[in-house]
């Protein structure tokens, strides 16, 4: 009977360490990439601020924020999405299982959005009207991987 | 005895009076008559009316848009619809309906044959359409690939199964007139055309009452997901900060002012309004910039 206690308050402290674990603890892989779509934000924020008529169209500012987003939608993703890091599995990620099953198409997702953000690269620096053209290309490409692989928030 | 008659009277009377008011009103076939439909124009219809949304199968992307085979569940408290296939093919879709059918589907609920449409069809927005712009649409959904798949039956249990129910739904809560009743400008009031009629935003931004009903007092003031989880946001100057412009690129690129996109049932509609014009969008804007603000409620 002691054993069986012994047992039973063991598995409970695991489960209680393990719980805290995964709430306190931040997963490397998924800050890792959680950062990505961060700077993926910040150049698009030039970006977009000049399709807006918020910013001065500056063809050397556009140019270098779309070359930057297409070098980092370019970046080899692999590590930053281990397996297990789904928001079924642990905290901190609207992953959805989705994108680590069979049938997935993240690859092709990811394609997409290397070949907008490397289209909008080669036509920055034209005008602001290739802006305003390119990111709708861009805004498809992120949307299109995140109504199939991200948790709803609204 | 005299009782017995009174009350067989009255029973008589309700009866004729329930018949009265379910009855299945069109919206007159003159409404459409003479119209010439223009299917280039009926794409931007197309496009603001967000039919691909749910009348193109589940999943589908790029051309498969076009195909409006249906199968889309639509979640409600009232049971689960599944959208209909409205390609083209004359036998499992509409290829067969006239532009008076197409209307009297979208403005009166009413389908060919006299039966009302549950309103998880959205007429209680397109009622307040330009019957040419029916026409327009039909003009160009007669232009789309005809799919054959069978309709999926609606999920919905009794009472909600008596379509005849709806004829007193109808009498309740459609209505044609503007929410916003006083569009100044010209650019305005195609906002308030596109929000309030085609693009349908209030089926889903506006909360609804106990009866199905939109509250329009707290019109795009946010709503309860019927899909399940979180709440569809508040739209009004209550709930939303973002300018003008970042409406209108949100509209385009789905990029949000902190350059996220959204995933979820907004992709969809993004994937539509991004084949609108820069003034549509621009329209869309101003209007929602124009609507009373509501205060979202403590969530």
């Amino acid at each position: 009977m002691k054993k069986l206690f012994l047992a039973t308050a063991a598995l409970a402290t695991l489960g209680m360490t393990s719980a805290a674990i995964g709430q306190d603890q931040k997963n490397p892989a998924v800050e890792a990439r959680q950062s990505l779509m961060h700077l993926y934000a910040f150049n698009l924020g030039t970006l977009g601020a000049m399709a807006k008529g918020e910013m001065e169209y500056d063809a050397e500012a556009a140019q270098a924020a779309a070359g930057n987003l297409a070098k980092l939608a370019s970046v080899n993703q692999m590590a930053m999405w281990p397996e297990g890091t789904d928001n079924a599995s642990i905290e901190g990620t609207a992953a959805l299982p989705a994108i680590w099953e069979d049938g997935s198409d993240i690859g092709d997702k990811v394609q997409a959005l290397e070949e907008a953000t490397a289209a909008l690269a080669d036509t920055a620096g034209d005008g602001v009207e290739a802006i305003q053209a390119g990111m709708g290309a861009v805004g498809g490409a992120c949307g299109a991987c995140h109504k199939a692989y991200r948790a709803s928030n609204n | 005895m005299k009782a017995f008659v009174t009350l067989l009277f009255l029973a008589v009377l309700g009866g004729a009076v329930f018949w009265y008011v379910t009855r299945p009103g069109t919206a007159g076939a003159e409404t459409y008559a003479g119209l010439t439909g223009d299917a280039a124009r009926g794409e931007t219809v197309f496009w603001a009316g967000g039919c691909a949304s749910c009348h193109a199968a589940p999943g589908a992307e790029g051309e498969e848009r076009l195909v409006m085979a249906g199968g889309t569940a639509l979640a409600s408290s009232f049971g689960t619809f599944y959208a209909p296939n409205i390609s083209p093919d004359p036998e499992a879709g509409i290829g067969g309906w006239s532009v008076a059918d197409l209307g009297n589907a979208m403005q009166a609920g009413v389908a060919p044959g006299g039966a009302h449409l549950y309103p998880a069809f959205p007429y209680t927005s397109y009622t307040k359409a330009e019957p040419q712009d029916i026409a327009d649409l039909h003009a160009f959904m007669a232009t789309l690939p005809a799919s054959d798949a069978a309709n999926k039956a609606h999920d919905v249990g009794f009472p909600y199964t008596i379509r005849r129910l709806l004829g007193g739904w109808k009498s309740l809560f459609l209505d044609d007139a503007w929410v916003l009743t006083n569009a100044t400008t010209d650019r305005l009031a195609r906002g308030r055309y596109l929000v309030e009629a085609l693009g349908h935003c209030g089926e889903c931004h506006t909360p609804r009452n106990r009866l199905g009903g939109l509250d329009t007092a707290n019109w795009l003031g946010g709503a309860a997901n019927p899909a399940g989880e979180g709440r569809i946001p508040n739209i009004t100057p209550g709930g939303l900060d973002w300018s003008e412009a970042d409406i209108a690129e949100y509209l385009k690129s789905g990029f949000t002012p902190e350059f996220d996109v959204a995933g979820g049932e907004m992709a969809e509609v993004v994937q539509n309004t991004a084949q609108l014009s820069d003034e549509d969008r621009a329209s869309i804007a101003a209007y929602l910039k124009a609507v009373p603000a509501v205060e979202s409620a403590a969530q």
